[in-house]
C-alpha cells in the first residue's frame, strides 16, 4: 500500500485554494520549521460566512493535502461550521493519515481557529477564550524515541 | 514516463551477472554446504567458491569472510563481538561519530544502557573527522572504534587508513561500516589497517539479505547467532548460496569496472551538483573532494524535504531526503544536523545517489525538474515568504 491514499496525493498534487489573500479579514499561522510544518491561513469573511479561504503551507505531502482540505471543508460556511471542524474530520475527509501524519490534520484545525481568532480580535468581536487555546507547542513531538 | 533511479545508496538493481550467478542455486544446486554427500558438497564448493572470491576483492583471506544477513546484521555483530572481548578485560569505552548509521547507533545505545561509555566524535561542518581526533579520544580502556568508511546519505569518506594505523599502534580494535563503500571506492582490508569491516551485497547490485563480515585473522569474535558450525561457528543458520554467489559476482564486477564507473558518477555528479547550486539559497552538503562519486546531497531553504521527493516522483523521478516526514519522526536526520544545520534547513534536503546505470538525460531531466519543484513549493511556503520578504534571515 502507498503511504497516502489517492485523496492525499490528489490534493498534495493539486491543491485547492493555495494562495494568498490580500488584506484578508484574518490570518492564521501556527507550526514551526524547525518541526517542518508551517501552515498559514487566510480568510475572507461576509456576513458571517468565510467568503473566501486561501492557505500557504511549508510541509510535507500530508500537511499540503490537510491545508487543502480543510480549507475546501470551511469554504462558504459560516464561521461557526468553521470552528466546530476537528481534524479528525480532516483526516477521514482524506480517506485517512498514517499515524505519524495526524498532526498535520491538528495543524490545518488550528491553523483555522486562528485565522477566526484573528478575525474576532481586528473586529472587536468578543468570544469565549476557552475556545481558542494556545496552539500546542510541536516540540512535544520531540520526546526521546525511548 | 521515463523513471530516473537516483536512490542507489538505498539499494540497487541486480545486475545481469549477479542474477546469472544466483540462479543455479534456486534451481539445480539445492544441497546444504553442510551435508556430507555430492549434493551438499557441490553446494559446499560454490560457497567456498565465493567467499574466496569476496576476499580477494577486499584483500583479505577466505576465512576472514563471514557471512550475514546484510550490513546491519554485520555492524551488530562486530559492535557486540568488541564490546563482550573489551569487557573481559575491564574495557568499556568505545569511540564512534555522531553521524554513523542506525545499526551501529542503535547497538551503541543499548550498550550504554549495560554500563559501555561511548564517546561521540563531532563531524567538522564538511562531513569528516579526524585521524587525530580519533587517536585523541583513544583511553586505556578502550575497547572499541567504530567509523562509517563513507557515510550513507552525504558520501563523505573518513580517513579509515590513517585511523586505522592510529589503532593498531595503540592496539585497539577498529570495525569499519563500509556498506556505501565497498564495491565503489579501492578496500584493501590489510592496507587499511582494519579490525572488522561490514559489507552489503545489495549496495552494489547484488541480493538483498546477504552481507558479510571481515574479521581479521587473530581478532576474536563472539558467536551472535548460535546452532550450528556455520561461519566458523560465529554464525549458525543453513547459508544463504543464492545471495552468497549473487554478491561474489557483483563485488567481482563492481571491482572490474570501478575505475570506469567512478569516472562516469563523477562526472553525472558534479554536473548535477554545479547544476542545483544554481538554485538560490542551495548548498551542497559534505566535502565535495573526499566523497563518493555516486553521492549529491543538497538542501533548499523554505521548502521540505518529503513534499520534494513526492512532487519529483509524480516526474519520474525516485530520491530520498532527510527530512523528518521521510524518517518517520519529526526530527530530521542526524547526520544533517550533525553537520551543524539548522532544522528548518536539513528538512528541505534532497539526496541523489548515482550508479552506473544512469545517463547524462537522466541528470538533464534532473536539472530540469528540480529547480521547478522546488520554485513551485518555495511558492506555496510561509517559510519562504519570510526569507524573501526580509522578516527572517536566509541560513544558506
Amino acid at each position: 500500500m502507498a503511504l497516502y491514499s489517492e485523496k492525499v496525493m490528489d490534493h498534495f498534487t493539486n491543491p485547492r485554494n493555495v494562495g494568498k489573500i490580500e488584506n484578508a479579514d484574518g490570518v492564521g499561522e501556527v507550526g514551526n520549521a524547525k518541526c517542518g510544518d508551517i501552515m498559514k491561513i487566510y480568510l475572507k469573511i461576509e456576513n458571517g460566512i468565510i467568503a473566501d479561504v486561501k492557505f500557504n503551507t511549508f510541509g510535507c505531502g500530508s500537511a499540503i493535502a490537510s491545508s487543502s482540505m480543510a480549507t475546501e471543508l470551511i469554504k462558504g460556511k459560516p464561521i461557526e461550521e468553521a470552528l466546530a471542524l476537528t481534524n479528525k474530520a480532516v483526516a477521514e475527509a482524506l480517506d485517512g493519515l498514517p499515524a505519524h501524519k495526524m498532526h498535520c490534520s491538528v495543524l490545518a484545525e488550528e491553523a483555522i481557529r486562528a485565522a477566526i481568532k484573528d478575525y474576532y480580535d481586528k473586529n472587536g468581536i468578543s468570544y469565549d477564550k476557552s475556545e481558542f487555546p494556545e496552539p500546542h507547542d510541536e516540540d512535544e513531538h520531540f520526546a526521546e524515541e525511548d | 514516463m521515463k523513471t530516473v533511479y537516483v536512490d542507489n545508496a538505498a539499494t540497487t538493481a541486480m545486475s545481469d551477472r549477479a542474477i546469472e550467478a544466483m540462479t543455479p542455486y534456486l534451481k539445480g544446486v539445492y544441497g546444504n554446504p553442510s551435508s556430507l554427500h555430492s549434493v551438499g558438497q557441490t553446494a559446499k564448493e560454490a560457497l567456498d567458491s565465493a567467499r574466496a572470491r569476496i576476499a580477494k576483492c577486499i584483500n583479505c583471506e577466505p576465512r576472514e569472510i563471514y557471512f550475514t544477513s546484510g550490513g546491519s546484521e554485520a555492524d551488530n555483530q562486530a559492535i557486540r563481538s568488541a564490546a563482550a572481548n573489551g569487557a573481559r578485560k575491564g574495557k568499556k569505552h568505545i569511540i564512534t561519530t555522531v553521524f554513523e548509521h542506525h545499526a551501529v547507533l542503535h547497538p551503541l545505545k543499548k550498550l550504554e544502557k549495560e554500563g559501555f561509555e561511548v564517546t561521540y566524535l563531532d563531524v567538522h561542518s564538511n562531513g569528516l573527522i579526524t585521524a587525530e581526533e580519533v587517536a585523541a579520544a583513544i583511553r586505556p580502556d578502550t575497547a572499541l572504534v567504530t567509523v562509517m568508511f563513507a557515510n550513507n546519505e552525504i558520501g563523505t569518506i573518513q580517513p579509515i587508513a590513517e585511523i586505522g594505523k592510529i589503532c593498531r599502534e595503540r592496539g585497539v580494535i577498529f570495525h569499519t561500516d563500509a556498506v556505501q563503500a565497498v564495491g565503489h571506492v579501492p578496500v584493501d582490508c590489510a592496507a587499511l589497517k582494519v579490525d572488522m569491516l561490514s559489507l552489503s551485497a545489495h549496495k552494489f547490485h547484488g541480493a538483498k539479505g546477504v552481507g558479510a563480515l571481515y574479521v581479521r585473522r587473530g581478532v576474536p569474535l563472539q558467536t551472535f547467532v548460535e546452532g550450528g558450525a556455520q561461519e566458523r561457528g560465529k554464525r549458525a543458520g543453513t547459508e544463504n548460496l543464492a545471495g552468497i554467489a549473487s554478491m561474489a559476482a557483483a563485488l567481482e564486477e563492481a571491482c572490474e569496472k570501478m575505475q570506469a564507473v567512478s569516472a562516469k558518477e563523477r562526472e553525472l555528479r558534479d554536473r548535477l551538483i554545479d547544476g542545483l547550486l544554481k538554485i538560490p539559497h542551495s548548498r551542497l552538503n559534505g566535502d565535495r573532494e573526499s566523497r563518493l562519486p555516486s553521492n549529491v546531497n543538497m538542501c533548499f531553504e523554505g521548502i521540505e524535504g518529503e513534499s520534494l521527493l513526492l512532487l519529483l516522483d509524480a516526474k519520474g523521478i525516485c530520491a530520498s531526503s532527510g527530512s523528518a516526514c521521510t524518517s518517520g519522526s519529526l526530527d530530521p536526520s542526524h547526520v544533517l544536523l550533525a553537520l551543524g544545520l539548522p532544522h528548518e534547513v536539513a528538512h528541505g534536503s534532497l539526496r541523489l545517489s548515482l550508479s552506473s546505470e544512469n545517463t547524462r538525460e537522466d541528470v538533464e531531466i534532473i536539472l530540469r525538474e528540480v529547480p521547478k519543484v522546488v520554485e513551485y513549493l518555495r511558492g506555496i511556503s510561509p517559510v519562504w515568504e519570510k526569507l524573501e520578504k526580509g522578516e527572517a534571515p536566509h541560513l544558506i
